[in-house]
């Protein structure tokens, strides 16, 4: 890119116009997919005399995003998973597990808010490493080793919040939380312009900076594309795959135990449930965003685009006065439109010559 | 195991060789006519075995290169070619045997290992990834980092930067070394591979058929570069079953046959001809050819006759078709 005239002589290279290098970067097709789905709602709002409310409005954007945030967290962390080839189903079940951990922590056992949190990860992170280790030491491949997972910690979650409090909810976590200050970390907010910004947003905003920059601009980050793109070639220049794999295993179960605290905190209870299907969401956000489901090309930039989609799908639909149920379609369609589209890109990409 | 095939001994494996090479090997020995320089071998693998279970993958075979030299590592499918170079390149250690690196034993604890000590090795199918950029292959495992402690970071227009230089060098011109390697051909994939481990010091270059799935033009690509790293006093171990490839590069040529060595020859000493027969795959040649003949005589026999044979059975009872199959699976 700044290569030629970096070194200052003549490498006959052909320049490159930025639109062409714009066009066979992995995030193209996420970024004119959220251009397209905004600009539909826009037009339906205005078509129905929206303006200044509803999806137009600020506190709508303020909703859109802080859904998009809630997914876009987990997302950044599973694309960068899904480079390097794996897939973790068991985030959505980790929001769960993590969350109830956190609120029995604090409500039942009456443990410092910042010492449920710090335990909290550290579960995360123990089930996480245990994952990637299961997945290497076996070699079972990843969807099966967290397909287990995520029955496992839906389970469990269920069963021991039934078993300790008799019921499938913890209540009362913000009892005597509300004015720590770490806590605020994960529950604050801002009101610009009549909408409420949520704190999940900035945390959206440094996961996806952080795992960009990993991705992009680290060694780490080379080995990512590196085990996703070919294990044993990986190996042979001496890329420490297990430890790569396992690393990036515990950084998905760490974003949902992120999300869990967030959810848990600002709501003030933690539910069995709570998580289910976000980690066909996750996946679904990486894909759109240009991340290839067989490993090796992607990023974790274009997964903010596809998180931005589905946060504007799913609210924009309610808001243009369509009923929800048909949601789940529109996603399904959004999903394929955009695996078609970075098919052919990565093609295009990969093929002209 | 009752229904076993009768075993078939690798040591015992029939070489037939003609009459002038075995001369030749008489008069020279089987280690050809002497090292072509009097230089101590950059790499050497000394009566080296490996055995998987029980089956033989390789049995006192030796090998060594030069600095300057290339030796091609001959041998047909199941020869052991495969099993050898991972040896050299520190994926395996042989069961028996030594490796010796500037005449010095050395143990290659894994193939980083091994690349760190100077021993390069590119896979035919492993050499690049195609959906990482070229700058990012380039420095697979081999980053340069710019910055300090948490910041500190892939340099990425450095490594542009370096790639586009090396490439050109290769006499490939880059247009943007954030171009994916999928849009390379599969010569200019394989130079790259070759041009990275010049860059990173190689003394001893493995080469895994670099040109066995290449067209005729992308070969000869591959085969200049082979050369060129040969006058940058490397020492090349070039591996291949295609003879053609071998004779016009080689200085050294080594025969792998069923897991033993089935000679060395120095450049000069043999023709296509002999290595093919050498290779193991002259008897069945031969063979092949007589059932072809047979099979092309029924043919016109029956069109002469106007009808189509019933049943055409030209194999020979003992036709050794299957033999390298036979010698890969299990056996005593």
């Amino acid at each position: 890119m700044t290569t030629a005239s970096a070194t200052g002589e003549d490498q006959r290279l052909r320049s490159v116009s930025p639109l062409r290098l714009f066009l066979s970067r992995p995030e193209f097709g996420a970024i004119v997919g959220a251009i397209i789905v905004f600009l539909i709602f826009a037009i339906l709002s205005v078509a129905r005399g929206d303006v200044g409310k509803g999806f137009l409005s600020i506190q709508g954007a303020a909703s859109y995003l802080e859904i998009a945030a809630q997914v876009g967290i987990l997302g950044a962390a599973v694309s960068l998973l899904m480079i390097a080839g794996e897939f973790d189903l068991s985030v959505g079940s980790m929001i769960g597990a993590a969350g109830l951990l956190l609120g029995l922590l604090i409500v039942q056992y009456g443990v410092p808010p910042t010492i449920a949190i710090v335990l909290t990860f550290a579960f995360a992170l123990a089930v996480g490493a245990f994952n990637g280790w299961l997945r290497i030491k076996t070699g079972l491949p990843s969807f099966i080793v967290t397909l287990g997972m995520l029955l496992i910690l839906r389970g469990a979650g269920i069963g021991f919040t039934r078993a300790i409090t008799s019921n499938t909810i913890v209540s009362g976590v913000n009892a005597n939380t509300a004015n720590d200050p770490i806590v605020k970390l994960f529950t604050a907010s801002v009101s610009i312009g009549g909408g409420e910004f949520k704190v999940v947003l900035l945390w959206w905003i440094v996961a996806v900076v952080v795992a960009t920059w990993v991705l992009t601009r680290t060694r780490f980050g080379n080995w990512i594309f590196a085990v996703g793109g070919g294990e044993q070639a990986a190996r042979y220049v001496g890329v420490p795959v297990h430890r790569v794999k396992v690393i990036l295993f515990m950084t998905t179960a760490a974003s949902a135990a992120l999300l869990a605290c967030i959810q848990v905190l600002s709501f003030g209870s933690a539910d069995v449930l709570r998580g289910t299907n976000k980690e066909f969401e996750a996946i679904i956000t990486a894909v759109v965003g240009g991340t290839l489901l067989t490993g090796g090309y992607g990023s974790a930039l274009g997964s903010a685009f596809g998180a931005f989609i589905l946060g504007t799908t799913q609210l924009g639909i309610n808001f243009v006065g369509i009923n929800s149920d048909w949601y789940q379609v529109v996603l399904g369609a959004v999903l394929l439109l955009a695996v078609l589209a970075n098919t052919y890109l990565l093609r295009r990409a990969s093929g002209s010559r | 195991m009752s229904n076993q095939l009768p075993p078939i001994p690798h040591d015992t494996a029939p070489i037939t060789m003609p009459a002038d090479t075995a001369e030749r090997i008489a008069r020279y020995g089987k280690q050809g006519a002497g090292p072509t320089s009097d230089a101590v071998p950059v790499l050497e693998a000394r009566d080296v075995s490996k055995y998987f279970g029980r089956v033989i993958a390789l049995e006192h075979v030796s090998l060594s290169v030069r600095p300057g030299e290339v030796n091609c590592l001959l041998g047909d499918n199941g020869a052991g070619k495969s099993t050898l170079i991972k040896i050299l390149s520190g994926v395996h250690r042989p069961d028996s045997g030594t490796m010796l690196m500037d005449g010095e034993p050395v143990v290659f604890q894994s193939p980083r290992n091994a690349l760190d000590r100077g021993v390069a090795t590119v896979y035919q199918d492993l050499a690049v990834l195609p959906l990482m950029s070229i700058s990012r292959n380039f420095f697979i495992g081999s980053e340069p980092t710019t910055g300090w402690g948490p910041f500190r970071r892939f340099d990425v227009a450095a490594a542009g930067r370096t790639a586009t230089n090396q490439m050109l060098e290769i006499g490939i011109q880059v247009r943007d070394p954030s171009q994916l390697v999928g849009t390379l051909s599969g010569g200019e994939r394989q130079t790259l591979a070759i041009a990275r481990a010049e860059y990173f010091g190689a003394r001893v270059l493995i080469l895994d058929e670099p040109t066995s799935a290449l067209g005729v033009k992308e070969a000869a690509i591959v085969l200049r570069h082979v050369i060129r790293a040969r006058s940058k006093g490397l020492g090349v171990i070039f591996i291949t079953h295609n003879v053609q490839h071998a004779l016009p590069v080689g200085d050294r040529f080594t025969i792998l046959s069923h897991g033993r060595s089935a000679g060395e020859f120095v450049r000069g000493q043999v023709d296509q001809d002999e290595l093919l027969r050498l290779m193991g795959g002259g008897d069945e040649l031969t063979h092949l050819a007589r059932e072809l003949d047979q099979l092309m005589a029924a043919d016109a026999g029956a069109i002469e006759a106007a009808a189509i044979p019933d049943e055409v059975t030209p194999t020979s009872p003992d036709a050794p078709v299957t033999e390298v199959e036979a010698s890969e699976s299990a056996q005593d």
